[in-house]
C-alpha cells in the first residue's frame, strides 16, 4: 500500500540529490582555488590596506591609527619617486629590446633548422637557472676592476666603467640580467604562436618574391599580434615587480648594507626593493604597506592601459 | 597566479608576521630536561667565530649535547634576529650580536633570558667593565649577553707596497708617520705621488670613518639615546677627513665586505686597512698568498673600539639552561685566548692582556708582528662609548653618503645634507 508514496519520495529525493549535484558541485570543484586565493591573495591584500593606515612597526606592540598619513608622506618622499623612475627605466630598457630579440629568435627557429629541438630547449636554459646564480655571475662580469666586460671594452679604448655606480650604467647592467633570463622564454611563446600561422601565406609570399624579413614584417608580426600584446602585458607586470636582481646586485657590488637601498645613491632601487627596505630593513610595516598599495595601483594602471590597447588592436586585426 | 596575487605575496609574509606577532607573546615555560636526553643547541653567528674546535671539546664533557652552527651574512643575521624575536619563532638557542646592534636587543629585555638565572653574573669580575655593561638590560638589572671579543684598533699595511712607494716599512717607523689622521692622509699623498701600479693607499673611507668616530668619547648617540650626528663635532670631523681621503684620490673605492673588496685583498689593491683585531683573521683568509707581506702598526688618532660581539639566549629557546652553560664555556678565559690565537678576535677579559702567552704571541703571516702586544695595549687604552638602539641604521645612512661622494655623485656638503635628512627619518 505504501509502496507508491515511498517510490515517489525516493524519486523526489533522488531528484533533489541530482539538482544539488548539478547546482552545487561545480562550486565545490572550484572552491580550492578560491579558498587558497582568499587566504593567500585577498586576505593579505585587504590586511595590507588596514596596516597601511597605521603607524605599525615590528618592534612596537602598539599600532596607532593615523589615517592616510603614510600615503601623504609617501607621495612627498623623493626616494619613492626615485624608485618609481628606476622601475620604469629598467622596465623599458629590459622589455623593449627583449621582445624584439625574442621575436627574431623565434623567427629563426620557425624556419628549417637542424637540431631544432636542441635549440628550442637551449632557449629555456637561462630561465631555469637560479636568479641568484645569474646575478652573482653577471655582477662579476660587470665588475669595475677585474670584470670581463670592462676587459673587452678596453680593447676598444673604453675606460674602466664603474657599472654599479652610474644610474644609466647600473640600469643597463640589470636589464642585461633580466633579458638573459626572459628572452628565451618569450621567444618560445612567440614560436608557438608563429607555428599557428598558415604555411600557405608564406608560400604565396615566396612566390611573389618577398624576402624573409618582409615576410616577418608583413605576415608573421600581424598574425601573432594578440600574442605580442599578451607577452607585452606579462613582461610589463613582471618588470614592475623586479626585486631580486637589484637586491643581489647591490649586495655583491657594495656589501650587504647597501643592498636594500639599491646602491649608495639609490641609483637602482626599484619599487619592490623600496617596499622591502621599508618593511624588512626598517621594519616600518605601515609605510611599506602604503608603498605596496601604490605599487599595486600602478600595476593596475599599466595593465589597464595595455587592456585598452589590446581591444583596439583586436578591431584592427579582424 | 594572477599578477595581483603575485604582487601580494611579499605582503602576505608581512601580514602573517604581524598577525603572529599580535597573537603570540607568551611562550610556555620550557620543560626541564631529563638527564641523558639528547639536546640539540643551535647557535646563530654572522661569520666564522672560530668556535668549531671548541664545540668538539664541549661534546667530550657534554655527550648529550649536539651543537648546530648557523652562519649568515652580517646584516641579514641581525635583521633576521629582529624578525624572529618579534614573531617568537625561529631564533636559535644562542645568538651572536655585534656591538653595533647590541643596544637594539638589550632594549628588549623581555625577549631574552636573564643569564643571572643561571648564575652567569659570577662572570662580571672577568670582563672589561664596559664590555660587561653593554650586555646588560637598560636598567642594568638583567644580564642578557656575555661578551666574546673586543675590536681594539690598529692599522694593517702592506710592507711590499710601502717599500715600492719609498716609505719606511718597519712598524715603529710606520706608526711614527701617522700619530694623527691628518698625518695619515699626508702619508697617503706621498704614497699616491709614488704611483705604485694597481694599488691605492686605502680600501674605502667607510671603515676609517667608523674607527674615527669610535675614537671619540661620544659617538653617534648621546647618553640619553638621542641621535647627535648633526651636532657632534667629532662626527663631522670624521666625515670631513674620510671625504678628504676620497677627494685626494687615495681610496680604491672598494666597499667593505663586498666581493670586489675580497678580490682587492688577493690582488693587493690597497696598501693600508683599518685593523680591529678581528680583521687580522679576515686578511689572512682573503689574502692567502700574501703571507709575510702584511704588517701591523699603531692606529692614528689614539685608541678606540670597532666591533666585537656578545652571545645572547632568546627567550624562545627550549633549552635556556644548556644554552647559558654553552655561552659560559665559549666565553671562558681559556677559550677566548684559544680563539684569539686561531682567528685573531681579541679577548674581552683583561686578565689575559698581561698573560705571557698572549703578550708574546706573534703571527708569521704578519711578519711576526707582536699581535698580542699590539692589541693588548689597544684594548687596555679603550674608553667605552655609548651606543644607541639604531646604531646600525645610522651607520648605513652615513656609509651611503660616503659612497655617494666616492662615486662622484655628490659633493661632501650635498651628501652630508642628505645624510642628516636620512638620519632624521630613523625612528
Amino acid at each position: 500500500m505504501s509502496a507508491l508514496p515511498l517510490a515517489i519520495s525516493r524519486r523526489r529525493r533522488r531528484s533533489v540529490r541530482h539538482t544539488l549535484d548539478l547546482r552545487v558541485s561545480p562550486y565545490a570543484y572550484v572552491a580550492p582555488f578560491f579558498l587558497l586565493f582568499c587566504a593567500f591573495g585577498l586576505f593579505p591584500l585587504i590586511y595590507t590596506a588596514w596596516v597601511s593606515l597605521h603607524e605599525w612597526t615590528l618592534l612596537s606592540d602598539t599600532h596607532e591609527f593615523i589615517g592616510l598619513d603614510n600615503f601623504s608622506t609617501l607621495l612627498a618622499d623623493g626616494y619613492f619617486w626615485n624608485a618609481t623612475f628606476n622601475t620604469l627605466s629598467i622596465g623599458v630598457l629590459s622589455t623593449a629590446p627583449q621582445l624584439v630579440l625574442a621575436i627574431w629568435l623565434a623567427h629563426l627557429l620557425n624556419g628549417r633548422l637542424r637540431f631544432q629541438t636542441l635549440f628550442r630547449v637551449a632557449l629555456l636554459v637561462p630561465n631555469v637557472t637560479s636568479v641568484v646564480a645569474v646575478v652573482v655571475i653577471f655582477s662579476q662580469l660587470f665588475g669595475r676592476d677585474f670584470g670581463l666586460i670592462n676587459w673587452v671594452l678596453s680593447w676598444f679604448g673604453a675606460g674602466q666603467i664603474d657599472w654599479a655606480a652610474g644610474t644609466a650604467t647600473s640600469h643597463i647592467a640589470l636589464s642585461v640580467m633580466i633579458m638573459w633570463r626572459w628572452t628565451g622564454y618569450n621567444a618560445l611563446i612567440f614560436l608557438a604562436a608563429m607555428q599557428a600561422v598558415p604555411r600557405d601565406l608564406y608560400e604565396a609570399a615566396t612566390l611573389d618574391g618577398a624576402s624573409t624579413f618582409k615576410q616577418l614584417r608583413s605576415i608573421t608580426i600581424p598574425m601573432i599580434r594578440p600574442t605580442i600584446v599578451f607577452v607585452v602585458i606579462v613582461s610589463t607586470i613582471g618588470a614592475m615587480q623586479i626585486i631580486a636582481e637589484p637586491l643581489l646586485f647591490g649586495a655583491s657590488m657594495s656589501g650587504g648594507a647597501a643592498g636594500s637601498t639599491g646602491g649608495p645613491d639609490r641609483q637602482y632601487q626599484t619599487l619592490a626593493l623600496f617596499v622591502y627596505e621599508q618593511g624588512f630593513g626598517k621594519f616600518d610595516f605601515g609605510y611599506a604597506s602604503a608603498a605596496s598599495w601604490l605599487m599595486f595601483l600602478a600595476v593596475v594602471l599599466v595593465a589597464g592601459i595595455n587592456f585598452l590597447i589590446t581591444r583596439r588592436m583586436k578591431g584592427g586585426l579582424v | 597566479m594572477t599578477p595581483r596575487i603575485r604582487l601580494a605575496v611579499p605582503l602576505l609574509a608581512a601580514a602573517l608576521l604581524t598577525a603572529a606577532c599580535g597573537g603570540g607573546g607568551n611562550t610556555a615555560a620550557p620543560a626541564s630536561t631529563k638527564p641523558g636526553e639528547k639536546i640539540k643547541l643551535t647557535i646563530g653567528l654572522f661569520g666564522d667565530f672560530g668556535f668549531k674546535p671548541l664545540y668538539e671539546e664541549y661534546k667530550k664533557t657534554h655527550p648529550n649535547i649536539e651543537i648546530v652552527e648557523n652562519v649568515t651574512q652580517f646584516n641579514d643575521h641581525h635583521s633576521n634576529l629582529v624578525k624572529r624575536l618579534a614573531t617568537n619563532a625561529g631564533a636559535g638557542d644562542v645568538e651572536a650580536v655585534e656591538v653595533g646592534y647590541i643596544s637594539t636587543f638589550t632594549a628588549q629585555p623581555g625577549k631574552f633570558v636573564d643569564l643571572k638565572q643561571y648564575g652567569l653574573d659570577k662572570r662580571q669580575a672577568d670582563y672589561l667593565d664596559w664590555k660587561w655593561q653593554q650586555g646588560l638590560s637598560k636598567d642594568g638589572a638583567q644580564v642578557l649577553g656575555l661578551g666574546t671579543d673586543v675590536g681594539g684598533l690598529a692599522m694593517c699595511y702592506r710592507k711590499d707596497l710601502f717599500e715600492k712607494a719609498g716609505l719606511p716599512t718597519d712598524r715603529d717607523e710606520v706608526a711614527a708617520l701617522w700619530p694623527t689622521w691628518e698625518q695619515y692622509i699626508e702619508t697617503g699623498k706621498k704614497f699616491a705621488a709614488a704611483n705604485v701600479a694597481g694599488a691605492k693607499f686605502v680600501d674605502s673611507p667607510g671603515e676609517i670613518f667608523r674607527a674615527m668616530v669610535n675614537q671619540a668619547p661620544v659617538g653617534l648617540y648621546d647618553a640619553q639615546d638621542n641621535i647627535i650626528v648633526g651636532s657632534n663635532p667629532a662626527v663631522k670631523k670624521a666625515w670631513d677627513l674620510s671625504n678628504q681621503l676620497t677627494q685626494e684620490g687615495l681610496t680604491a673605492k672598494l666597499a667593505a665586505f663586498s666581493p670586489p673588496w675580497n678580490t682587492g685583498f688577493a690582488k693587493g689593491s690597497f696598501a693600508t686597512i683599518i685593523c680591529p683585531a678581528w680583521m687580522t683573521g679576515f686578511i689572512q683568509e682573503q689574502a692567502k698568498d700574501a703571507s709575510g707581506k702584511w704588517d701591523i702598526a699603531k692606529v692614528p688618532g689614539g685608541s678606540g673600539n670597532s666591533g666585537g660581539s656578545h652571545l645572547m639566549v632568546p627567550k624562545q629557546s627550549k633549552h635556556p639552561k644548556e644554552a647559558a652553560e654553552l655561552i659560559d664555556f665559549l666565553t671562558s678565559k681559556e677559550n677566548q685566548a684559544k680563539v684569539f690565537k686561531e682567528e685573531g678576535t681579541f679577548p674581552s677579559i683583561p686578565a689575559l692582556y698581561d698573560d705571557p702567552s698572549i703578550q708574546n704571541f706573534t703571527k708569521p703571516f704578519f711578519g711576526d708582528a707582536p699581535i698580542g702586544k699590539i692589541y693588548s695595549e689597544a684594548a687596555k687604552a679603550l674608553k667605552p662609548q655609548h651606543l644607541g638602539p639604531k646604531e646600525g641604521d645610522v651607520r648605513v645612512a652615513i656609509g651611503n653618503g660616503l659612497g655617494r661622494v666616492e662615486q662622484g655623485k655628490q659633493t661632501p656638503d650635498e651628501a652630508w645634507a642628505q645624510v642628516l635628512e636620512d638620519v632624521k627619518k630613523i625612528k
